[in-house]
Formats: structure tokens, C-alpha cells, sequence
């Protein structure tokens, strides 16, 4: 069954067709890849997904729900959280209150109860603490929580990213370029990390340029350059795809 | 009891807090009028610094909501002698749904943007304030013989005893530092406190930043217009010059100088920009001059202003194991 | 007719002020993306300056009036732009890696130390400009007048802004502005001193505001300390309107809020006139936030 499905997505940046009519579906369950070389649109098809870009043509289904045009923080109490590729973290707060930041949309307080100080209020920031602690435990960053976010390491805050993001409960979660800046170690926590989040049913949706990551994690892959896509399928199909080859060698990156 | 930083500060807000109380006692009328007007300043600072502070919205238009509030009062109390502290909240309303319409097609501009598209909106409301709009604001005269509040039927004359009003102002600005402070740690608080750090890492976070910043702007304009009130009631006759820019740029000082998003730092605001001054009477004129380097002076070295807020404590340590679970 | 026709020069005249110090705002935007609230007080310095060299140097007395008056304002522009130089060094250069916002409450800060400084030297009270250094004779074109003054006021504006866009579209330097208003670091890596010409912006901007603080105390005759800053947000809602960083946008934004305002004076209302700049303002930063001439750009993700 799919969760997520983009159907026939145009964008346009002035002239320059940034997505080109683009078109898949995202599995529900597993740890799904979207590559392709530096300014083939994969960004841009993510912040299409959030609502952050309004699309010019076509349409974003999320479980049987479309949710074309959808304002970005109604695509996420919906169940779509993701991180920024330029790590976009409040700085200046704690730990703690970032990963608050994307239980938001789980809790219902609004400023009068918190004048007042009604009991439920009270009970429910308890159980926002109790659940924003138990995420960071999760990335294992339980105990930076009273540090500020600008204080933690470039890993670190990528953690801090995808705690934000989990919290949120989303049933799919688009990561970034998460391991943009890790070392050779953060990376291999950052696979299992991956697996873990796909072991509580959560959906994992990745832009990555480190292809052995890649294909170690993803289970279904698509190759986007240009704008359009030009394959699809599992990590095997997709090495030996002879379009992505040549995508790949013909662009001047060298990222594979 | 040790003596931690936090128990340090929190005894000199308790001496300040007694030394303030008790003041009246030892002042002059003029004196204690002083006070009075450092209570307004401190209150509508505070209700700035919802917008300015936590939502990190440079909105230098306050007055008008101020104006509004005031107005509301003056309006309704002179023409049909509806006591003035019934009218406390209806001022605030008003104010508020003022900046309901107004403040939702602009809160989404840019900082600087906003910024003097709320100096065009505190103009426009001063210039019809001066044209006497709808024939009921009095024009350049503004608007007399507002009545004095009463409080179980006595009349508490701000002009004649302003240490009764002394009184009255400080119970409100007590319970709005009450109410502030639980709103500032909350998850409506955080919420704008994110909105100011990131709005797009915020909006990616689930949170509905156009809805938080038009609030904040309820909330904020709600509190000046009530604010409005008791300064209406207060002078007893209100006039267009008393809403001026200039009174906004004010409140905008007091909130930057003592420091945005910090209830302590916009109280020593408004005591020093509007204290101060008294005790250098020959200095008088050169106040808007040393105000102005100060801005300057601070935005270099000390942007986050004197008493920048402090790091909230959530009791991490106080959960069950229980309760830290997915 | 007449009074449409008298409200047009008359429009026409201001707007070309609005225009002369919308240049300032809309040059430094340009290149620092900041909104220089000290502006407006830098054009009343202006005004305040040219009066003051006016009165002690008596130079129409020596070269006549036509020489004198441009030998004036050439020393006007001249010390305006220094204290261009001067506000950029002590209030912004400080704040280059700040938060933008920080640099805007600096400028605020600035604005209210020039305004307060004025006052103390110049004392509260309005000051009048000697009268009859411009011809203040009216001719008529097609039986409507035409008050040479308005004419004058307009045709120095229009040759100032002329001269100014000549020099940023033809020269050298020109060129090197308008690398550094579009990518700063691009065009510090093309070895353009950026640091040069952010001081050169903080002259001309300045320059030109000071001028048209002149022609404002020769054309009313009358100048106050607080004038900097209404005519400052009438010239800025003139950027806006041309849109910001946008130099001809600022010539034509002037020009239309001048002659705007001044039909909104005669037909809607005069009470209101102060109202209506800022309704344009808003109106236009709600609808069009780019301005007329601006470029829409998508904000990076």
C-alpha cells in the first residue's frame, strides 16, 4: 500500500522547470531513497511534499488524503515530519525545548489555559517533558537536554533534527541529507538510527549523497536528475541502471 | 537553603518588589505619580513584549492599541457614564479585534517591513484621532471628564491622589506579570519563542506560525487596550499627542533596552527610560539624545539588552521512568 | 483643470524630493539589505546645513545668485555625504555579521541622536531660509501657471537622479555597486573592494538626501528638526513603491507618491493628507511587497 504518493509534480523556478513532472509512490513501512545529482530537484521535491513550495502542476496524496497546497504545519499534525538539509534548529533554546517544538502539534493548551495554569495544562507539559526526554534517549542525546542547540556538535544537531521531527508522531519522516558532515562513525549510528525509526513503523524517506548509505539503508530507490525521474526500483536494479551510471559520471560531482 | 544564583536573583525581586510597594509612603505626590507612570510604561511594555519580545515581531505601532483601549473608555464613560473599570475589559477587546483586522494582512511581512508598516498604522490612527473620526473622538482636543475608577465605591483620583492609583495600578501589573510569566512557560510561549528563533523551522515543526503571530498580536494589543483604561482613567482627559509615535518608539525602547522576551528586563526598562530621567531634571533635554546612543551603543555590544531572558528549567529530573516513554 | 493642473506640478515638484532621498533608502538597501531609518535626519541636516552656510558665508553676495546657490549645495552634498560616511562607521559597521533586525533598532538609534542633536543646536522652533534666492514668478503654459520654482525644484531632482543612474549603469565603479548590491561575497571574490563601495553608497545615498533637504528650505522657506522623519517614510514608501534596491523604481515611486498625495490633498481630502503616504504603503506592501519595478525572489529553504 502506498503512503505517500506525488502525481505528475511540476515546479517552476521563473523559466527553469526545477521538477518536471515528476511521479511516485512511497511504500508505507520501509526505508525508502531519493537521489540524484547536486540541483536535480531533490530538495525541492521534498519541500514540495511539506508544503513549504506551492507546485505549479499536479498533486501530493498522503493516506488517501490529498494534501496539494496543504500549509506546511497541517502537512505535519497530519503525520509528515522532516529535517532541513542546513540544519535549521532554534539556537538559542535548550535541547530539550527543541524536540518540545515538534510535539506542538500533539498537545492542545493554548494561552488561556497556561494564564490560568488549569491542571490540564499542567498535566499535559508533564507528558510533553516526559515524551521529548524519551526521543532524545531514542537519538541518544538524553543527556544534552539542558544544553543549548547551538552548544552541540554538527552530529549532534542532526540528531537533535530527527528528534524534533519524531516527536511530532509523523508516519513519515523526510530526512535531508542527514549524514551531510558525519564522519565515517556517526554514519554507521546513523544507519542503525534509520533502521530503528523504520522499526517503530515509521516510514523513512531520505535524500542522501553518500551512496553507500544509500544502498545500505534504502530498500526502493528513485533517481531523479534534471528535474524528471529517470529510474526507480531496488538498490541492485538501480546500480546497474546504465541512466544513473552515466548521471552520475557525467555530472562533474563526484559523489559516488 | 543555599545560596544559588537562582535564589540570589529571586530575593532581589522580592526587596524590589517590597521597596516598590512601599514607596508611596515615603514620596511625594509628584513623587509617587512618577511611579505611576513607570507602572503604564511597565504594563504596556510587557504587552509589547508578547509581540516584540517572544514572537520577535518589530512592531512599533503599539501605541495605537494603547490609543484604542483609552479611547474606548473615554468614549463610552463621558457619554454614558459607564464607570471606567466596567469598561476595562471591553477596552481590551476593542483594541484586540483592532489588531485582529489589522495585524492579519501584515503580520506575515518581513522584520523591517513590518516594522514601518506598524509606524504607518500608529499615523493613520493618530491622524484620525486628530480628524475627529466618526465625529467621537474630540479631535486635536481629544476627549475630557473621564471619570475616576471606583473601587467598592470609592473614587480613586489619579490627579489628586495618585497613591490610591499607585495601588491600583501595581495589583494590575502584578497580575500581569503573573499571568505573563506562566504564559511565557508554556507551549503558547514556546511557541513564539520558536516562530522568533526559525519561523520556517518552526512552521516545519508543526507549528501554525501565521496563527501564533496574529495571537500574539490579540494578545499583546488586548493588554495595551486595557492598559489604555486605567491611563484614561488615570489623567481623566485624553488627546491624540498622548498616541504619538514617539510614544510607541517608547515602549520599543523599553522592551529592547531592558530585554526583549524577559518580564525582570522590561520592568528595569521601563524603570530606567522612564525613571531615570526624573532624577536629572537639567539633563532633561538631552534624554532622547542618550536614549539614542544607548540603542546604538547596545545593538553593538549588547544586543540582548540588559536582562536578557533566562534559560527555562523544565523538571527533568522530577519524571518517573514511567512517564519518559515513546 | 487648473486646480488638477496646479496639484500636478505641484506633485511633481515634492515627488522629485520623495525621489532624491528614496535614492538614499533604496541604495543602501541595495547593497546592505538594510532600512537606514537615519535617512530622513540626514536630509533635515541638509536643510538645516544649507541655511547655516547660507547665512554666515553670504556667498550669492560674491558670485550671484546661480553660482552661489550651486557652489552651496555642492558643499551641502559634500558634508551630508562625510556625515553619511561617519553615521555608517559608527552605527552599522559594527553590525555587518549581526542580526539584520539589530542593525535596524541601530539606525533607529541613530535617527533619534541626529533629530535630538539638531534640536540642540538649532533650537526647537522652526527656522525660516532667506526668500527671492529663487525666482518665484509664474508663467503660463496653455493659460494654466506654472510656478518656475515648482519647475526648477523638478529639473534639478530629475538631472541629479539622471546623473546618478548614468554613472551606476556607465561607469566602472557604477558596475561594482551593482555587483555588490546583487552578491556581496561574488563580487568581493571578483576583487571589488565591497568595503569601498558600501562607503561610497554611504556618500551619494546621503549626498542626494542632504540636496533635496536644501531645495526643500529654498522651495517652502521653512524648516523644522522633526521634518526628517515624515519626509524620510514619504521617501521610503517611495522606494517601496518603485521597489526597494531598485534605483529608477525609486525615481518613479517619488514622482507618483508626490503627485498622489498631492491629488489625494485636493480631491479626497487635505486633513488627511499625511494619511495617504501610508495607506499607499501599506496597500502596497500587502499586495506587491517587490514594488512596481522589483524582481519577485523565492526565499531559500
Amino acid at each position: 500500500m502506498s503512503l505517500l504518493r506525488v502525481e505528475n509534480v511540476v515546479k517552476y523556478f521563473g523559466g527553469l522547470v526545477a521538477v518536471d513532472n515528476v511521479t511516485f509512490d512511497v511504500p508505507d513501512g520501509g526505508i525508502f531513497g531519493l537521489i540524484g545529482p547536486n540541483g536535480a530537484g531533490k530538495t525541492t521535491v521534498f519541500n514540495l511534499i511539506t508544503g513549504n513550495y506551492k507546485l505549479d502542476k499536479g498533486r501530493i496524496v498522503f493516506r488517501d488524503m490529498d494534501i496539494t497546497g496543504m500549509l506546511t504545519h497541517r502537512v505535519v499534525a497530519l503525520g509528515i515530519a522532516r529535517t532541513f538539509q542546513n540544519i535549521r534548529l532554534f539556537s538559542n533554546m535548550s535541547v530539550l525545548e527543541n524536540v518540545l517544538a515538534g510535539y506542538h502539534c500533539r498537545m492542545t493548551s493554548g494561552a488561556v489555559a497556561a494564564m490560568l495554569r488549569l491542571p490540564n495544562q499542567r498535566a499535559e507539559e508533564r507528558r510533553a517533558v516526559g515524551r521529548a526526554m524519551a526521543e532524545l534517549h531514542f537519538t541518544g542525546l538524553g543527556s544534552q537536554a539542558e544544553n543549548l542547540a547551538k552548544n552541540l556538535s554538527y552530529g549532534n544537531q542532526r540528531l537533535l533534527e530527527i528528534s524534533r521531527a519524531l516527536a511530532s508522531d509523523p508516519g513519515l519522516i523526510i530526512l535531508d541529507e542527514p549524514a551531510g558532515g558525519m564522519n565515517e562513525h556517526e554514519t554507521t549510528a546513523l544507519v542503525d538510527l534509520i533502521l530503528r525509526i523504520r522499526n517503530r513503523g515509521i516510514t523513512v524517506m531520505l535524500i542522501e549523497h553518500d551512496m553507500s548509505l544509500v544502498m545500505r539503508a534504502c530498500e526502493h530507490i528513485v533517481v531523479l536528475e534534471h528535474g524528471k525521474k529517470i529510474a526507480e526500483g531496488t538498490p541492485e536494479v538501480i546500480k546497474s541502471d546504465p541512466k544513473v551510471i552515466e548521471a552520475y559520471l557525467g555530472s562533474e560531482d563526484d559523489d559516488i | 537553603m543555599s545560596f544559588s544564583g537562582k535564589n540570589i536573583r529571586n530575593g532581589i525581586y522580592a526587596a524590589v518588589a517590597v521597596c516598590w510597594i512601599a514607596a508611596p509612603v515615603f514620596l511625594s505626590n509628584y513623587q509617587t505619580d512618577v511611579l505611576n507612570n513607570i507602572a503604564i510604561y511597565a504594563l504596556l511594555g510587557l504587552s509589547l513584549n508578547i509581540i516584540l519580545g517572544y514572537g520577535g515581531m518589530f512592531h512599533m505601532g503599539h501605541a495605537a492599541f494603547f490609543a484604542i483601549g483609552a479611547y474606548t473608555t473615554a468614549i463610552i464613560n463621558t457619554s454614558y457614564g459607564i464607570p471606567v473599570l466596567w469598561l476595562l475589559p471591553l477596552s481590551g477587546i476593542t483594541a484586540g479585534v483592532f489588531a485582529l483586522v489589522v495585524a492579519r494582512p501584515i503580520i506575515h511581512l518581513r522584520g523591517d517591513y513590518l516594522l514601518i508598516v506598524t509606524i504607518g498604522m500608529v499615523e493613520i490612527v493618530r491622524i484620525a484621532l486628530v480628524n475627529n473620526i466618526f465625529g467621537i473622538t474630540g479631535g486635536p482636543n481629544g476627549i475630557f471628564g473621564i471619570a475616576s475608577p471606583q473601587v467598592f465605591g470609592h473614587p480613586i483620583n489619579g490627579i489628586v491622589s495618585p497613591g490610591h492609583y499607585f495601588y491600583l495600578l501595581t495589583a494590575f501589573l502584578a497580575f500581569t506579570i503573573a499571568v505573563f510569566y506562566l504564559l511565557e512557560h508554556s507551549r503558547y510561549g514556546r511557541a513564539l519563542k520558536y516562530l522568533c528563533s526559525d519561523s520556517i523551522a518552526a512552521e516545519g515543526s508543526g507549528i501554525d506560525t501565521s496563527g501564533y503571530k496574529l495571537s500574539a498580536f490579540v494578545i499583546g494589543a488586548f493588554w495595551a487596550g486595557m492598559v489604555g483604561n486605567l491611563y484614561a482613567g488615570k489623567i481623566t482627559f485624553i488627546s491624540p499627542e498622548s498616541f504619538s509615535f514617539w510614544e510607541s518608539v517608547v515602549m520599543f525602547m523599553i522592551v529592547i533596552l531592558g530585554g526583549a522576551g524577559s518580564i525582570p528586563g522590561v520592568l528595569l526598562g521601563a524603570i530606567l527610560i522612564i525613571g531615570l530621567p526624573e532624577f536629572f531634571q537639567e539633563l532633561q533635554q538631552y534624554r532622547l539624545l542618550i536614549f539614542g546612543i544607548a540603542l546604538v551603543a547596545m545593538m553593538i555590544f549588547r544586543p540582548q539588552g540588559i536582562l536578557p531572558p533566562k534559560p527555562h528549567t523544565y523538571p527533568v529530573d522530577k519524571l518517573d521512568e514511567k512517564e519518559v516513554t515513546l | 483643470m487648473e486646480l488638477f493642473f496646479t496639484q500636478l506640478t505641484n506633485g511633481l515638484a515634492v515627488g522629485g524630493i520623495y525621489a532624491l532621498i528614496a535614492l538614499g533608502y533604496t541604495m543602501v538597501y541595495g547593497v546592505l539589505k538594510l532600512i537606514n531609518f537615519a535617512h530622513g535626519d540626514l536630509f533635515t541636516i541638509g536643510a538645516y546645513l544649507g541655511l547655516t552656510l547660507l547665512a554666515s558665508l553670504g556667498l550669492t553676495g560674491y558670485v550671484g545668485t546661480a553660482g552661489g546657490l550651486l557652489f552651496l549645495a555642492l558643499m551641502v552634498m559634500g558634508l551630508v555625504g562625510i556625515i553619511g560616511i561617519l553615521l555608517d562607521r559608527a552605527a552599522y559597521k559594527p553590525l555587518r555579521n549581526s542580526p539584520r533586525l539589530s542593525a535596524v533598532v541601530s539606525a533607529l538609534g541613530a535617527s533619534i541622536v541626529f533629530s535630538n542633536t539638531i534640536m540642540l543646536v538649532y533650537g526647537p522652533s522652526p527656522k525660516v531660509y532667506p526668500q527671492g534666492l529663487l525666482p518665484t514668478h509664474v508663467f503660463y503654459l496653455f493659460g494654466l501657471p506654472v510656478p518656475i520654482m515648482r519647475i526648477i525644484i523638478l529639473a534639478t531632482s530629475l538631472f541629479l537622479m539622471i546623473g546618478l543612474y548614468v554613472f551606476i549603469q556607465k561607469t566602472r565603479t557604477g558596475t561594482a555597486i551593482r555587483a555588490a548590491a546583487i552578491d556581496q561575497g561574488a563580487a568581493r571574490l571578483m576583487g571589488i573592494n565591497v568595503d569601498r563601495v558600501i562607503m561610497l553608497v554611504f556618500f551619494i545615498g546621503p549626498a542626494l538626501g542632504g540636496a533635496a533637504g536644501l531645495m526643500v528650505g529654498l522651495h517652502y522657506g521653512q524648516i523644522n528638526f522633526t521634518m526628517g522623519w515624515i519626509y524620510g517614510l514619504k521617501a521610503f514608501t517611495a522606494a517601496i513603491l518603485g521597489g526597494i534596491g531598485n534605483i529608477p523604481g525609486a525615481m518613479v515611486g517619488g514622482l507618483l507618491l508626490g503627485v498622489i498625495e498631492s491629488m489625494g490633498a485636493a480631491y479626497i481630502s487635505n486633513a488627511w493628507k499625511d494619511a495617504i503616504a501610508f495607506f499607499v504603503l501599506i496597500l502596497i506592501l500587502i499586495v506587491r511587497p517587490t514594488g512596481l519595478l522589483g524582481e519577485r525572489v523565492a526565499e531559500k529553504i
